[in-house]
């Protein structure tokens, strides 16, 4: 099966094409050029800092792939959502893992990835286990792969516990990303997520345990604002335990500086043994989720793109190449080639520039269209920032909502794919009809009669005819046809 | 005079390994082992045993 990444080959054949039409228009005939180089909204310093991070930056997650690696088993706190000692190679959730590895093999395996995944630009370190309790190996993993990668940027995931007593080293080493996840600032709330914690040599258990895991979170995340390093914060929502409070938790962080606010829905299944999963408590569903994130818009900035990808997943995110990269398939002996990764981005630097010129564009026509209308449309992609992905090999589609305030990445929708073999299976069509629930229009590479037909009748309509452009493009382009406005021609 | 590990219980969340004074505490094949040539049971560096008071779970990290 062949990876859904966006090879340079296919890049450059692209990029030649869109250079031939942009020469013959005097190459610049946009009027945002010049202020394109990065997304309107974002602050220039900071954008530097995440123009390359798919986790923290919505518009590079088209372009950029991370990659975790499990060196760090060990564990200060438990969480009633995890479990580490079950692996399944079938499933996927973060903390999840299939091989620990030491900082040895971590850096060959890191080595192996950038001389295959020219989109590798991030390293993580998230788990199973906590990167800042088992601090010795994160840093001998970070400190060698620094010295052979110099271009790779470093974060790592923690529960904050340990955390306030690694932020100078962080800094010193120019980690410049850290995820914390805080599931509460009430430990009311938290003693119903934290059995137990380990903290000064010594086992605390209920209110007092959450108690001080609050107070290291809240350190933690202010002596890194205090650096000038960004933080995101994960959180989980529980349903009935802490739904409504994580409102609260929003307002908490970005009073202390959190850069930008993510929340995931729980995953809890019986076959995972975890707490949760055992006790029968449920995981949010899509609409609720919605609803939730919607409700902290006006907070800290919240990130909707993330997609709780296993501790040693590689790649672009909502794809896994982690299988391709097991320590068996990785030769001994290993030497950085650089060349693929330097390739690949000087070709992304000008495809980008011309996206973000598309975008722009696409959002400016949506917003004076101005129907008053919202639409929420489903994108299937295989990254590059393009509807470029067929509607039956889709595993997941990127959703868009284009309202009066322009076009607004709010989540992703996974499904199971509906076309093995080039055959339809109709239980699973059902199945990605039920989990577009809510959805107006799907954009994909190409569909067929029968599958668009049955969209049809659940109210759903799908389209192929903007296949290859830039999603916002096409977006753009359906929400002026709703509105009745004529639409923009194409740009490249 | 050594510590053990049962297996049936861990939760191999690795913490063990990371506190034992002794590097006596290893990962092997399917699960979290003490061996008991390098165990001291903590003798001399701390006043508990340490796989036991950071072990999570109850009567896991035991007198072999
Ligand atoms: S789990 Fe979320 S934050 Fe971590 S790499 Fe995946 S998308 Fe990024
Ligand atoms: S008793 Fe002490 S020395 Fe022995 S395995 Fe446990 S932590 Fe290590
Ligand atoms: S501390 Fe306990 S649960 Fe954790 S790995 Fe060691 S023996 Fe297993």
């Amino acid at each position: 099966m062949s990876a859904p990444v966006i090879s340079v080959e296919s890049l450059t054949g692209r990029l030649s094409d869109q250079l031939l039409a942009s020469a013959d228009s005097g190459g610049c005939a946009s009027s945002s050029c010049g202020s394109s180089t990065r997304p309107d909204d974002v602050d220039p310093a900071i954008w530097d800092k995440i123009k390359d991070h798919p986790c923290f930056s919505e518009e590079a997650h088209h372009y950029f792939a991370r990659m975790h690696v499990a060196v760090a088993p060990a564990c200060n706190v438990q969480c009633n959502y995890c479990n580490r000692k079950y692996d399944c190679a079938n499933e996927s959730r973060p903390g999840v893992v299939s091989e620990k590895l030491t900082p040895d093999q971590a850096v060959r395996k890191v080595i192996a990835v950038a001389n295959e995944v020219p989109q590798l630009s991030v390293l993580g370190i998230a788990g199973p286990g906590d990167a800042c309790y088992d601090w010795e190996k994160t840093k001998a993993t970070f400190e060698r792969v620094a010295r052979q990668i110099p271009d790779v940027k470093l974060c790592v995931s923690t529960n904050g516990l340990a955390l306030p007593d690694h932020v100078d080293e962080l800094a010193d080493m120019n980690v410049d990303h850290v995820t914390i996840t805080i599931n509460m600032v009430d430990p009311e709330v938290g003693a119903k997520i934290y059995p137990w914690i380990f903290h000064d040599h010594r086992r605390y258990v209920g209110i007092q345990a959450a108690r001080i895991l609050h107070e290291r979170q809240m350190l933690g995340l202010e002596m890194l604002s205090a650096r000038g390093i960004l933080t995101k914060i994960n959180s989980v929502m529980i349903p009935g335990v802490n739904d409504q409070h994580l409102i609260e938790v929003n307002k908490l962080v970005k009073q202390r500086g959190a850069f930008l606010h993510n929340v995931m829905p729980l995953i809890s299944d019986p076959a995972h043994g975890t707490h949760y999963g055992l006790t029968g408590q449920r995981g949010p569903n899509a609409m609720e989720m919605k609803a939730l994130q919607d409700r902290l818009e006006g907070g800290a900035k919240l990130m909707r793109h993330c997609r709780q990808c296993r501790a040693d997943a590689v790649g672009l995110l909502g794809e896994d190449r982690g299988q391709e990269f097991t320590l068996d398939q990785i030769p001994s002996e290993l030497t950085y080639d650089a060349s693929k990764r330097e390739t690949y981005r000087e070709l992304v630097a000008d495809e980008r520039r011309d996206h973000l010129a598309a975008r722009s564009e696409a959002i400016g026509m949506v917003k004076i269209a101005s129907s008053g209308k919202s639409l929420l449309v489903a994108v299937a992609t295989k990254g590059g920032g393009r509807v470029n992905e067929h509607f039956g090999h889709a595993k997941e589609f990127q959703v868009y909502e284009a309202s009066p305030t322009g076009i607004n990445f709010v989540g992703h929708r996974k499904v199971e794919q509906y076309c093995l073999g080039g055959w339809g299976e109709n239980a699973t069509l059902d199945g990605v009809i039920a989990a577009l629930e809510g959805i107006d229009f799907v954009l994909c590479a190409k569909i067929g009669h029968c599958p668009k037909d049955q969209l049809a009748d659940a109210g759903i309509r799908a389209t192929d005819a903007y296949g290859h452009d830039y999603i916002e493009t096409a977006i753009g382009a359906i929400y002026a046809a709703e509105s009745g406005v004529p639409a923009l021609t194409a740009t490249a | 005079m050594a510590f053990k590990i049962i297996a049936s219980q861990c939760t191999q969340c690795g913490a063990c390994e990371f506190e034992c004074p002794s590097g006596a505490i290893k990962f092997k094949g399917e699960s979290y082992v003490v061996e008991p040539q390098k165990c001291t049971e903590c003798e001399g560096a701390f006043e508990t045993q340490q796989c036991a008071s950071v072990c999570p779970v109850p009567k896991t990290c035991i007198p072999a």
